[in-house]
């Protein structure tokens, strides 16, 4: 039962990657095209020009299923380089932390519960808000936010592997520092960082589109799923499929890799975490 | 007791410091020049040093800071060029509306929550007992905003049974307060469920069982009390989160509080008021937390000092 829901998830995410890849080479999405005649048109219309809209049109007239691939492109982008970003930064900052602890350790944790006195989304907020809508900021704004949940799983693995006898030998053995952290502690950290990387990566997408829908992510002329989601809000009793189309799109990506989450930590052996945010 | 409480008390102070310095260095250092913003782009040179110095922001980051850290502290946060007159006061106006609604949420979480819990717990396996554990895994993942549109989409325009939007009746608070419930239903559910299922393996169970207890005497009068003890303590934790995520929540249905003032804020770089609201919600945050950490310490007795 886990297995096949983990494939079934594992299959939809593959396609979800394939489509924000190659997608927009089949179907591009033009923001600025906008034709009247064809606005707020329902799924399985056919266009003024002779062409076919799977999913409709939305207020300007511009295809949906376009703008849903142009932002599967954008979720996807934001939500891989966010995760690698703040991965990495949290393995090193993580690694440094357990491996040295002392003052080092002091100042990255408490660093990091400042930041988690914060409820994370408030802190994207403010500072995607300070920084102005772009893509980069928007990687930018998220990474800042994520950094300390991995740094803290990678401190704890790191901590527990420091006092292990293999560590040990190999201090004795005369192994610098950098050779211990990188070959003897490193590995040990490596699982539960991508558990939590899986984990993340999810929550970031609905933290971009959530950006988005408040007009904070990405500037107007990139397709986001929240801001499609926001221009059919003032829609919904006329053309509800522009603010349901993205959003489902969304659903089913975030669950799935959720699915996947689920599937990798009982894999690993390591129990549920809490998820309040 | 007295230590414990004193050791959080002192750990919630420099979160605080931490949140006001962080908030400090996002609005102050990122968003470029304040004073051009101001002027415009007509302005001299001379004109922004002016308004610079006039700002004090031509002392070193480190004064101001200090300097500001003294404002934050008499919660002077300065005039909000758009609603005019003191940011801070017109953050407290807005206050009531998203109390009320976490308020209301977090009685939605708990009268549907819990019970589901109990019950699922109860039926291992069973229609309910999977329902809480979909629950449990969708409603974290839902995009909340989105959710809110579809039920606005639904109950709304559709069914046209509940307002869309805040009009002063005490129905408009259905959707937001659901829309802010659903990703902690299924999550207390859950909790609930395993905690009484842990309890019920336990041996004082066996004993009430043994010497004679019914069934409903052992489960409600025995078992209910000690799951009651989590739930309790993580109410407060969610009520946190409730504040937190009402941000986006009040935007998507136009409900007047501190969130949605927030973002309005943001957006406008009315950046007084943005400071002002994000603050009052990091204060609700952590004082949640300290009051978590206290209560749980307060309603079992077999945790000392030691082992927290």
């Amino acid at each position: 039962m886990k297995t096949t829901a983990a494939r079934v998830a594992g299959g939809v995410l593959a396609l979800f990657v394939l489509v924000a890849v190659f997608g927009p080479l089949l179907v591009p999405y033009d923001s600025v095209s906008t034709g009247v005649a064809d606005r707020l048109l329902p799924p399985g219309s056919t266009l003024s020009d002779g062409s076919f809209a799977l999913l409709g049109t939305d207020q300007l007239g511009r295809d949906l299923l376009a703008q849903v691939i142009a932002g599967s492109r954008v979720s996807l982008l934001v939500a891989v380089t966010v995760v690698v970003v703040g991965g990495l930064t949290g393995l090193v900052l993580g690694l440094l932390a357990g491996y040295y602890g002392g003052w080092l350790d002091a100042v990255i944790s408490r660093v990091g519960d400042m930041q988690l006195a914060f409820p994370s989304i408030l802190l994207a907020i403010l500072l995607a808000g300070a920084l102005g809508p772009s893509l980069t900021n928007v990687i930018i704004a998220l990474a800042v936010t994520r950094w300390v949940i991995f740094a803290r799983v990678v401190r704890g693995s790191a901590l527990s592997a420091r006092n292990r006898e293999f560590v040990d030998s190999a201090r004795v053995l005369g192994a610098g520092s950098v050779r211990i952290m990188t070959r003897y502690i490193y590995p040990s950290c490596v699982q539960p960082l991508l558990v939590a990387a899986t984990v993340q990566v999810g929550l970031t997408m609905v933290a971009e589109a959530a950006l988005s829908y408040l007009g904070l992510g990405v500037p107007i002329d990139q397709a986001s799923w929240g801001s499609t989601i926001a221009g059919g809000r003032d829609y919904l009793a006329s053309a509800w499929w522009i603010a349901a189309v993205p959003g489902v799109a969304l659903t089913l990506v975030v669950v799935c890799v959720g699915i996947l989450g689920d599937a990798a930590r009982s894999g690993s052996g390591q129990a549920s975490a809490a998820v309040v945010r | 007791m007295i230590i414990y409480v004193a050791r959080r008390l002192g750990q919630s102070v420099f979160l605080l410091f931490g949140a006001i310095t962080i908030v400090f260095l996002a609005l102050r250092v990122i968003p470029g020049d304040p004073a051009s913003l101001i002027l415009g782009s007509q302005a001299t040179e001379a004109e922004r040093e002016a308004l610079r110095a006039d700002l004090g922001l031509a002392d070193p980051l480190l004064v101001q800071y200090v300097r500001h850290l003294g404002e934050v502290v008499r919660l002077d946060f300065g005039e909000s060029w758009r609603l005019g007159g003191d940011a801070f006061a017109g953050v407290l106006e807005r206050l009531p509306a998203t109390l009320t609604l976490a308020g209301y949420a977090l009685a939605l979480t708990l009268l549907v929550g819990f019970p589901l819990g109990v019950y699922a717990a109860r039926h291992t396996g069973r229609f309910a007992d999977r329902l809480v554990n979909y629950l449990a895994l969708t409603g974290q993942a839902l995009p909340s905003f989105w959710v809110g549109i579809m039920l606005v989409l639904v109950f709304a325009r559709t069914l046209d049974i509940l307002p869309a939007t805040a009009d002063g009746t005490p129905l408009a608070l259905v959707l937001p307060a659901f829309t802010l419930a659903l990703p902690f239903l299924g999550w207390l559910a859950r909790l609930v469920r395993n905690g009484t299922l842990e309890e019920l393996g336990k041996d004082y169970v066996r004993t009430a069982r043994s010497k004679g207890l019914s069934e409903q005497v052992v489960f409600n009068v025995h078992v209910l009390r000690n799951t009651l003890t989590p739930v309790v303590t993580v109410l407060g934790l969610v009520l946190g989160n409730f504040i937190a995520d009402a941000v986006i929540i009040e935007q998507v249905f136009a409900w007047p509080g501190i969130g949605s003032l927030m973002i309005e804020s943001i957006v406008n770089r009315d950046y007084a008021v943005a400071e002002a609201a994000i603050l009052l919600i990091a204060v609700f945050y952590i004082g949640l937390n300290l009051l978590v950490d206290v209560l749980y310490f307060w309603l079992d007795p077999r945790i000392t000092l030691e082992t927290v």
